[in-house]
């Protein structure tokens, strides 16, 4: 097999409320909105790091897809519901730091800054669609 | 129906900041009491409905919460059992015992002698997954001796 040449371009992740996830990413996470699509609660909103233009989040809403059956958009939406759907690892030079920006900003806590066993330090949130939002310290 | 579905998962997402709780604030010396206080529900109510939700009560979750940490801190051998009970958040020697070995199948001193020895060399992040203990393999034994 030949070499392959890849980057991680756009990744998706459910939000169902499309406003409180541009409030999340770009106010408090500091990520640029790349594109606005749609509107009421069907907007795609692709955000991303600043200086990273090559890579980011489309924040998507769940279950749209017409080949999805209503049974099967229910157990999304109370998986999302119940913070067992969706989940991003992201990475900081300042872990600690950022914490903190993270909890006086109010948003839901799910693991202060730890030594994993592993040899990563890192913290954990939700968004405000319930996903696991893991800030890992850059090595 | 469209408001029946709003209504579970507003019950969901309730229940999802409880068992984020958990994991937040294990090492506190927390209990289904508190937990249904700052959920503003009874603690009969949030144990039925913690339980539908997730598979276990939120007792049960929490102290699989301080068994896995305590796992991890045994691992490291430099605390005693002594030191890990108080860190992963009981106040009794015999409680942290007894759900230790309920949950790993063995006591927490012969885990901390064993498991240095059973995990060299096994790269980290399967070391996670094989380790974390699981409720229904509850009191089996340790996946790795």
């Amino acid at each position: 097999m030949g070499e392959v040449n890849l980057t991680i371009h756009q990744a998706y992740l459910p939000a169902d409320d499309p406003e409180a996830a541009r409030r999340f990413y770009c106010d408090i996470l500091g990520f640029e909105l790349r594109g606005d699509v749609g509107k009421g609660a069907l907007r795609w909103l692709t955000v991303g790091p600043p200086g990273q233009p090559g890579t980011s989040i489309v924040l998507t809403p769940p279950g749209v897809d017409p080949s999805i059956s209503d049974e099967e958009r229910r157990v999304i939406m109370d998986m999302m519901a119940k913070g067992t759907y969706g989940a991003i690892n992201l990475a900081t030079p300042s872990v600690d730091a950022t914490f903190a920006q993270l909890e006086a900003a109010g948003v839901d806590i799910v693991q202060e800054p730890l030594d994993q066993p592993w040899g990563l330090r890192d913290c954990a949130v939700r968004d405000p669609a319930g996903n696991l939002v893991r800030i890992i310290q850059a090595p | 129906m469209a408001n029946d579905d709003g209504a579970r998962r507003a019950e969901l997402a309730r229940l999802r900041r409880v068992r984020d709780r958990i994991d937040r604030d294990y090492a506190q010396p927390l209990d289904v009491e508190a937990l249904a206080r700052g959920a503003h529900v009874s603690a009969g109510h949030l144990s039925r409905a913690f339980k539908a939700a997730y598979g276990e009560s939120p007792y049960s979750y929490l102290m699989t919460r301080r068994i896995e940490r305590a796992m991890t801190l045994l691992r490291r051998g430099d605390l005693s059992v002594t030191q890990v009970c108080f860190a992963v958040g009981y106040g009794s020697l015999g409680t942290f015992s007894t759900r230790f070995t309920e949950l790993v199948g063995m006591p927490p001193s012969t885990f901390r002698e064993l498991d240095a020895e059973a995990l060299r060399g096994i790269p980290p992040c399967v070391t996670q997954r094989a380790t974390k203990p699981v409720r229904n393999r509850e009191a089996g034994t340790h996946p790795l001796l």
